[in-house]
């Protein structure tokens, strides 16, 4: 009975699971375009992974009139890849498969993007990260491999720089025990110590919420500055709860710090005492004006605010849908190859973004990266956009 | 009136603190202790060397300084852990089944309360209340997140463990490991319809957040704070209402007679009259109780929550209920507050004592650690009575 | 009253020469269905699927085995050379099913939650990323700050040699972590194996200080591979290039190559798990499974057993977790998480705890559901959403729809939804194990009488 119950039951499972993959064959267009996205859009990353994708979708509304009016109907294909290695590699085989897909805007996690990208390296597909800090991923030298952001091993230094531009004698430097995080703050602790600074702790924590335990050790030292590489939304609860335990010196954070939920959690406490600096590669409002329309247009399609990286996941799919572009018309307004693509990318010369100015060098990183150096100003959460630039530097990344 | 002092017994509600002092006592002097003595001895060895470069203290000093901090900070901590391990004790008890899914019992309570304070926050009475209002509004979340957490908890059981009872100990734990891991996105699943985000922040009201100082210790060249938040405060004062709370219930009332009989022997209960399911639904209930509260005090303690904000915290309590003997209820106190300290002690001093090599980010594992050592040498828990394997 | 229908319709096919037909066209059909539509997540279903109707129907055992072999060995290679993505899926299905043998072998058939199956998985792909990379050199430098021109320890051929040596490591790894815990109760061993799990990825996070073992959250590439002779890929295209329609590459036919081992692995995992099954420790397992005092009283070494398990299930974990650091050539903490041996359970657990069929089953509809149904669903309904179309009935505009509603981000509440569901309703799994099922026939039958 129960065996053959079994066998049945089977058989329905295997039959609705053809089932439901019906419909699934849309015909394809003969001038018909796709462009992935690839970010965590589940599990605990998924804040940050679910905004890069919108971010990116935000911009094929908004930019994808060009190619419209050449004939093309240009589509997103967003993949989840669960901040998972093995997922991003069977996604991105999945999106190379697809002949449509010409370019992937993608991944979080440089931990995801390194083997995937190998993926998209062996079929010559594009990939524009908005978020991949991690020097590796343009160091292996790819052609079809590009990233809009700094370096960890530039923007550590660059917040090394400032600590001591702002007259800082010892650090205590704290990280989110991810590649992003601790990427940084290892470049941050070298630099350090190669100009004197003293550096009183360095340390990793995957804590959330409770600080305690590590801030015995900082408040002891009283360092000038805290460090913190990692995102916001432990970066804003340890400042916090610093301040709070009378901490009265500097905070210094990165570009995950650019939220403005970070004054949502941490309020007042941003600004008081030595008061709260993060550096990142995405300038405010005032220097990017495409950054306030892109906030407010953001709000109003989605009903949240993005996330860090957000406006880098619709940077990124601008470069892409201007480099297809591109591609196109120099082919005759045939649908251009993914080599065309892949090309155009790394020809695009100044590209105006809302978060900076792109052109890439021969690795896929931008020429100059431009990083500022913000200070938080107010302690309301809707104000975050009248946060001031305390410095600007524009770096090349380092030529290995 | 007088009939009900009598009918509760004084004695029944002190014991559990009079064992709670002796306990947070014993173990900060123990840890203690054991802080200064590997102070001494490292004192004088490369580790001493490299403190006394950084901080220009000695080692000693720098132990004995930071020790009054650490164990308060450790005693808050404990106290959390403690709240969401009497969730788990209370069943475990009665069933002698893990309620896995006490962790995300837990973080429902913690969404329930703080969504309720954004809608007040937004509705603008937040800032404009008084410091009663606020401490009410609170009480009200709390309440609130209770009920909620104390609903869910008895539809999961009703659901997805009252089908499994008479199985094998292990199937219901696998279905609880399940509702654990569905309530984790149910939670992301509504959250990102109705507000498109699933970081919920505590919003900041009243005075919770000030701190009291104690006064300040010397360091080198630096003074050390010693002081505690008022949140803290209400967190410790809350689960010690929490421990008292319940060990009435349970030792002190009809209800508690039956939930203790059932837990003795489920089938001569019932035979005795009771209702064995209504029982084991009340027991769920108490659980989640305690679990909403202890969700939305965490939130109170930490400002952040998302919906995978139960699962570490919940193992620590598992851990701290084990360490004291899981199913004693003064025993989830006492295992909380060891465990609290612990975690602190060695999230404090471990990185300085072996020179950065392994610091904080071993903090996690330690009640791990602690869990596969208690389950191998005292597997009855600090506390516990030997508990043998029912069938 | 369905399924009744469909049971009877399943006897009545299931005899005679019919079986043979029904397979040959289930094959041919999914084959030409692929070949026709490179692309199709449904042609590859119908392929995937001939596996099962060839477990299912009554045919010579020859016959299955051949065409199997051949299903296995030639169309799928050159299947999923054409369309690599379809190779990725067959992969991962074999990496799961041979972790969800393994972790059937202590779940299912000597009755040990183990939640923390990753870990020995984590053993393995660690052990041969740090001996076949360049991270020997590495340890003295802080992760990312190391120079891009270091040498590699071992020579990529090393890798057969560590195939072995995982399985020894893992092993050795599980009787480790054996040894004190597994005298607990079955709820606070899962707890403890819970704990173990997460203990080893804190490790290997935290291991880049004060010597940098595992280049920390980090992950260490670039990993070597076994070399691949150009002959074997000129061979591969002069025979096969035809069919392919493009040039195979080296990379395609590492992933071939890589397919193969998962494979054998596979069958070696079955071969021995059957053997050990029909052995004195298999019944021993059978006897601590179903009443750990009795079999106590029987006599049988209750810890060495429990630990044989523990040992040969880590074993497994070990050998796929090199197979794994060597195919990705990369490997980082994140793929070792908790989620991973919740998703291995939920396999063994679907498929039918103590089954081998079952475990396999279980791998491939949960990776399938995970790789390319919901994907593919969460796919169509972002095309539905930049398109025009309006649900009919209710009126309701695709665009409207809530982006929260992607069906591929809610993996913990398929996984949770599977524990659940099957525990309540069919606690044996889909293809419940044998003795299982026997037991359960004769129940039935006396409840029919």
């Amino acid at each position: 009975m129960f065996n053959h119950m079994s066998k049945a039951l089977s058989l329905f499972v295997a039959a609705s699971m053809t089932m439901a993959t019906c419909g699934m064959a849309l015909a394809a267009d003969a001038k018909s375009i796709k462009i992935a996205t690839q970010s965590p859009l589940s599990g605990d990353q998924s804040v940050v992974g679910v905004d890069i994708k919108r971010g990116a979708e935000l911009a094929l509304e908004q930019l994808g009139k060009p190619l419209a009016d050449m004939g093309f109907k240009v589509e997103l294909a967003p993949f989840d890849d669960q901040a998972n290695p093995d997922t991003g590699v069977a996604n991105a085989k999945r999106i190379v498969s697809d002949p449509a897909i010409l370019a992937v805007v993608g991944h979080y996690n440089s931990g995801v993007q390194i083997p995937s990208s190998e993926v998209y390296h062996t079929s010559g597909l594009a990939n524009v990260s908005p978020a991949n800090t991690n020097p590796k991923v343009t160091t292996r030298g790819y052609l079809e491999v590009n990233r809009i952001v700094g370096r960890d091993d530039v923007q550590g230094v660059v917040g090394a720089d400032f600590a001591l531009g702002l007259g800082a004698k010892s650090v205590f430097v704290i990280h989110d025990k991810t590649a992003y995080g601790q990427g940084i703050a290892e470049f941050f602790k070298k630099r350090a110590e190669e100009k004197g600074l003293k550096v009183l702790g360095f340390e990793g924590t995957e804590e959330k919420a409770n600080f305690d335990a590590l801030l015995s050790p900082i408040l002891a030292g009283s360092p000038d500055l805290v460090y913190f590489g990692g995102m916001y939304s432990q970066a804003a609860v340890l400042f916090k709860q610093a301040r709070e335990r009378g901490y009265a010196g500097t905070f210094l954070s990165d570009d995950g710090f650019d939220s403005s939920d970070a004054t949502k959690i941490a309020g007042q406490t941003l600004i008081d005492g030595g008061g709260t600096y993060y550096s990142t590669v995405s300038g405010p409002a005032a220097v990017y004006p495409g950054t306030a329309k892109f906030i407010a247009d953001f709000k109003a399609k989605f009903n949240s605010d993005p996330q860090p990286f957000a406006a880098q996941g619709y940077d990124s799919m601008a470069i892409v849908l201007k480099a297809i572009e591109n591609a196109a018309k120099a082919g005759g307004n045939a649908t251009p190859t993914r080599e065309a693509v892949a090309k155009a990318i790394r020809e695009l010369k100044d590209f105006p973004g809302i978060t900076g100015t792109f052109t890439f060098n021969n690795i896929g990183d931008p020429i100059v990266a431009k990083y500022f150096v913000i200070k938080v100003n107010s302690a309301d959460p809707a104000k975050w956009s009248e946060n001031s630039i305390v410095e600007t530097l524009d770096i090349a990344p380092p030529q290995q | 009136m007088n009939r009900f002092v009598q009918s509760i017994n004084v004695n029944e509600l002190i014991r559990p603190l009079g064992q709670l002092m002796v306990f947070s006592l014993g173990s900060a002097i123990a840890l203690s202790g054991i802080a200064l003595m590997l102070a001494l001895v490292l004192d004088q060895t490369a580790v001493g060397l490299a403190l006394q470069d950084k901080y220009n203290v000695t080692l000693y000093t720098y132990t004995l300084i930071n020790l009054p901090q650490v164990v308060i900070d450790g005693l808050t901590i404990g106290f959390v852990y403690a709240a969401i391990a009497l969730g788990y004790t209370m069943v475990y008890g009665v069933l002698e089944f893990i309620n896995f899914a006490h962790s995300e019992i837990f973080a429902v309570g913690a969404f329930i309360g703080v969504e309720f304070l954004i809608a007040m926050d937004s509705s603008g009475l937040l800032r404009s209340a008084s410091i009663g209002m606020s401490y009410l509004l609170l009480i009200l979340a709390i309440l609130l997140g209770m009920v909620a957490a104390g609903g869910l908890a008895v539809t999961v059981e009703r659901v997805a463990y009252r089908p499994l009872r008479g199985a094998s100990r292990l199937v219901p734990l696998i279905s609880a490991i399940g509702v654990s891991f569905l309530l984790q996105d149910v939670i992301r699943l509504v959250e990102g319809l109705t507000t498109g985000d699933f970081n919920r922040i505590f919003p900041s009201f009243g005075n919770f957040d000030q701190r009291l100082n104690f006064g300040k210790l010397a360091l080198g060249a630096t003074n050390i704070n010693l002081g505690i938040s008022i949140k803290s405060i209400i967190v410790i004062v809350a689960a010690m209402l929490m421990l008292i709370g319940l060990n009435y219930l349970v030792n002190a009332t009809r209800i508690g007679k039956a939930i203790r009989a059932v837990a003795q022997d489920r089938h001569t209960a019932s035979l005795m009259g009771i209702n064995v399911n209504r029982i084991i639904s009340i027991t769920f209930l108490v659980g989640g109780l305690l679990g909403g509260a202890a969700g939305v005090l965490y939130a109170l303690k930490f400002t952040r929550i998302d919906p995978f904000v139960g699962f570490f915290p919940g193992l620590k309590a598992f851990a701290a209920a084990v360490l004291g003997g899981i199913g004693n209820l003064t025993g989830a106190l006492l295992g909380g507050i060891v465990l609290g300290m612990l975690e602190t002690f060695a999230g404090s001093y471990m990185g300085v004592f072996t020179m950065g090599a392994a610091g904080s980010e071993y903090k996690d594992i330690f009640a791990f650690s602690i869990l596969i050592l208690v389950l191998i040498f005292r597997p009855q828990g600090l506390m516990g009575e030997n508990v043998g394997q029912k069938a | 009253m369905i399924s009744m229908t469909i049971r009877q319709l399943f006897e009545q096919i299931n005899r005679g020469y019919w079986p043979y037909a029904i397979i040959l066209a289930h094959i041919v059909l999914g084959t030409a269905m692929v070949y026709s539509t490179p692309r199709s997540s449904i042609a590859f279903l119908v392929l995937i699927t001939s596996f099962f109707s060839l477990y299912y129907f009554k045919a010579d055992i020859r016959f299955k085995i051949i065409v199997g072999a051949i299903l296995a060995l030639i169309v799928i290679p050159i299947v999923g050379v054409r369309n690599i993505f379809y190779l990725e899926v067959i992969f991962q299905v074999c990496v799961f099913a041979a972790l969800a043998l393994g972790l059937n072998i202590v779940v299912g058939f000597a009755g040990l939650l183990d939640l923390g199956y990753v870990a020995f998985y984590a053993v393995g792909a660690y052990l041969w990323a740090f001996f076949g990379s360049q991270q020997f050199y590495v340890l003295h430098f802080a992760p990312g700050t190391q120079p891009s021109n270091l040498p590699f320890l071992l020579p990529g051929d090393a890798f057969y040699l560590f195939l072995f040596l995982a399985i020894i490591v893992a092993a050795f790894t599980g009787i480790l972590l054996g040894l004190p815990v597994l005298r607990l109760r079955g709820d606070y061993l899962a707890i403890v194996t819970l704990g173990f799990g997460e203990v080893i990825r804190v490790l290997a996070n935290n291991l880049d200080k004060p010597l940098n073992f595992t280049n920390g959250p980090q992950g260490i590439t670039p990993i070597q591979r076994p070399t691949m002779p150009e002959t074997v890929v000129e061979w591969f295209n002069n025979v096969f290039g035809g069919m392919i329609g493009h040039k195979a590459s080296t990379a395609d036919l590492y992933n071939v190559m890589f397919y193969f081992f998962a494979l054998m692995v596979i069958i070696v995992i079955i071969f021995v798990t059957r053997r050990v099954d029909d052995s004195k420790i298999g019944r021993a397992w059978t006897a601590v499974r179903e009443d750990e005092t009795a079999a106590i009283a029987m006599g049988i070494p209750l810890v060495r057993m429990k630990l044989a398990a523990f040992a040969l299930g880590a074993s497994f974990a070990g050998v796929m977790g090199v197979l794994l650091a060597a195919s990705r050539t990369f490997i980082s903490p994140e793929s070792f998480s908790f989620m991973q041996s919740i998703g291995v359970l939920s396999m063994v657990i679907l498929g039918g705890s103590g089954s081998i069929p079952g475990a396999i089953l279980g791998a491939a509809t949960v990776t399938l559901l995970n790789l390319q149904i919901l994907q593919g669903f969460s796919l169509y309904l972002s095309e539905l959403r930049q398109s025009d179309a309006v649900i009919p009935l209710i009126n309701f505009a695709w665009r409207d729809l809530s982006t929260q509603l992607d069906p591929a981000k809610y993996q913990r509440l398929l996984f949770g939804l599977i524990l659940i569901l099957m525990m309540i309703f069919r606690p044996g799994g889909l293809i419940p194990a044998k003795r299982r099922k026997r037991r359960l026939a004769s129940d039935q039958a006396t409840a029919e009488q």
